[in-house]
């Protein structure tokens, strides 16, 4: 589903991305985690294309995302993405964020789109709140919509940007629960996240990273119970108490 | 020397009040257009086409470089001369105020993309980056979620500017174009009470003037207590 061959990334002298690959298969729920300034929001945003790459390749659902002449809007309208400030438009309801992107992007009718949101806002228990604007509503309540709005798209993966890294403490759960529904029912996912008791749940594969490098690429228990590097250990001594 | 008679202004009221007219017509004109170029002069200027950036910044710094005055008198003296050479107009055509509202429209437009790309500016680039994860192209991006945020964060700068522009457009006496201020003049000179006139002129701009910054006052704080509310 997802290759990332060989990628790096330059911010002027400085190397955010150094020679990282990894492969995601249709269904797995992978995990990148890492000091922070490790990498890993630059990793998952070149995935979309958000941030692009030097060198290497990126291949995504048959798409090479690397590739100049790529229509990279229809590419991310396949891909979700859930942003650590959740990013909702402001300027807009929760039912409209929903459907703006639905009618202007998938072109579909306000009936279809309207259905779907709803559907959607359901699923995430915020269908009371769709006449709401992102501004009356608390932290986890603008990522559930958020997730929501990814959703709407029909993604065939989705990337979490730390989802819960600008939550309050008693809103994460709720959050968490989402993101634990969506990798059972099969959704392939990419989260940068600090939350090991998620990845111990129902993470497939860890990702661990330093300083631009991918330096653990292991199944979940074996990352857990015996880590590979001597940074992985340190990493987990400091966020597992 | 300042005495005024009160019957003069009666009798005088419908010109005067057709100035006034003359006046809003070239506020409100340059108002929207030059609002109008503004946005794409300000979406040139964040563009990722490089020479569509220079493009913007130079008109932008051209007009915010050269007096008012200067751009009415070109508009107003070279322009035209060509435009008529062009479209085969008789020199006799009235294009007074299609000068003065072309004139204004390309000086503000200077002014209202600076404040707009300031409004695009202050927008948070996850914005930027969520509305493109979503699919929207570029275009669809700023149409739909950053045009609309900037809109709204600088709704009371837009205002503003629009209440100096009104201010400014006194400027067209030099045209010889019957807009409030000159008509009012005019009506003293010919009456014997031109600084009275004068001061009675200054006293309507600045009634207006207040209570329209009043009222942009109260937007901001409105603007301002929807923002703490979110």
């Amino acid at each position: 589903m997802i290759y990332i061959n060989k990628i790096s990334k330059w911010y002027g002298h400085f190397q955010v991305l150094n020679n990282c690959s990894a492969g995601i298969k249709k269904g797995e729920v992978v995990v990148v985690c890492g000091p922070s300034g490790s990498g890993k929001s630059t990793l998952i945003k070149t995935v979309n294309g958000l941030e692009p790459v030097q060198a290497g390749e990126i291949i995504v659902d048959n798409t090479v995302v690397t590739d100049r002449r790529t229509d990279m809007a229809g590419l991310r309208a396949r891909v979700g993405m859930v942003f650590q400030h959740f990013e909702l438009f402001p300027h807009l309801s929760v039912m409209q964020n929903l459907v703006l992107p639905q009618r202007k992007v998938l072109k579909r009718s306000r009936e279809e789109a309207e259905e779907k949101a709803m559907g959607l806002l359901q699923r995430v228990g915020m269908q009371e709140h769709a006449g709401r604007h992102p501004g009356q509503l608390s932290g986890g309540q603008q990522q559930r919509a958020a997730i929501a709005r990814a959703l709407c798209m029909d993604p065939v993966a989705m990337l979490f940007d730390e989802p819960t890294s600008a939550l309050d403490p008693e809103m994460i759960k709720e959050v968490l629960t989402v993101m634990v529904t969506l990798a059972y029912e099969g959704m392939t996912m990419i989260v940068v996240t600090h939350e090991m008791g998620f990845a111990r749940q129902v993470a497939h594969r860890i990702l661990f990273m330093d300083e631009g490098r991918i330096v653990e690429d292991t199944p979940k228990d074996i990352f857990f119970k015996t880590p590979q590097t001597l940074r992985a250990v340190d990493f987990l001594s400091k966020i597992i108490h | 020397m300042f005495d005024l008679d009160p019957l003069l202004l009666l009798q005088t009221a419908p010109i005067l009040l057709k100035g006034m007219l003359i006046t809003l017509k070239i506020t409100v004109a340059a108002v929207v257009l030059g609002m109008f170029s503004g946005t794409l002069l300000a979406v040139a200027r964040v563009s990722p086409i490089l020479p569509l950036r220079w493009l913007s910044a130079l008109y932008v710094n051209c007009f915010r470089s050269i007096p008012l005055v200067m751009v009415l008198m070109w508009f107003y003296l070279i322009v035209p001369q060509m435009l008529a050479r062009f479209f085969n107009l008789s020199p006799l055509t009235d294009i007074r105020l299609i000068s003065a509202i072309t004139a204004f429209t390309m000086f503000e437009a200077a002014y209202y993309a600076e404040i707009i790309r300031a409004g695009l500016g202050s927008i948070p680039r996850g914005q930027t980056q969520a509305a493109l994860a979503l699919g929207m192209t570029l275009p669809q991006a700023l149409r739909l979620v950053l045009l609309p945020q900037a809109f709204r964060a600088m709704a009371p700068l837009l205002l503003t500017q629009g209440i100096i522009l009104f201010q400014d457009t006194a400027l067209v006496y030099i045209l010889g174009l019957g807009d409030f201020f000159r008509t009012a003049v005019t009506i003293g000179k010919t009456n014997g009470y031109e600084p009275a006139m004068i001061l009675f002129a200054g006293l309507i701009y600045f009634g207006i003037c207040y209570a329209a910054s009043r009222l942009v006052d109260s937007l901001k704080r409105a603007l301002a207590e929807q923002k703490r509310a979110s």
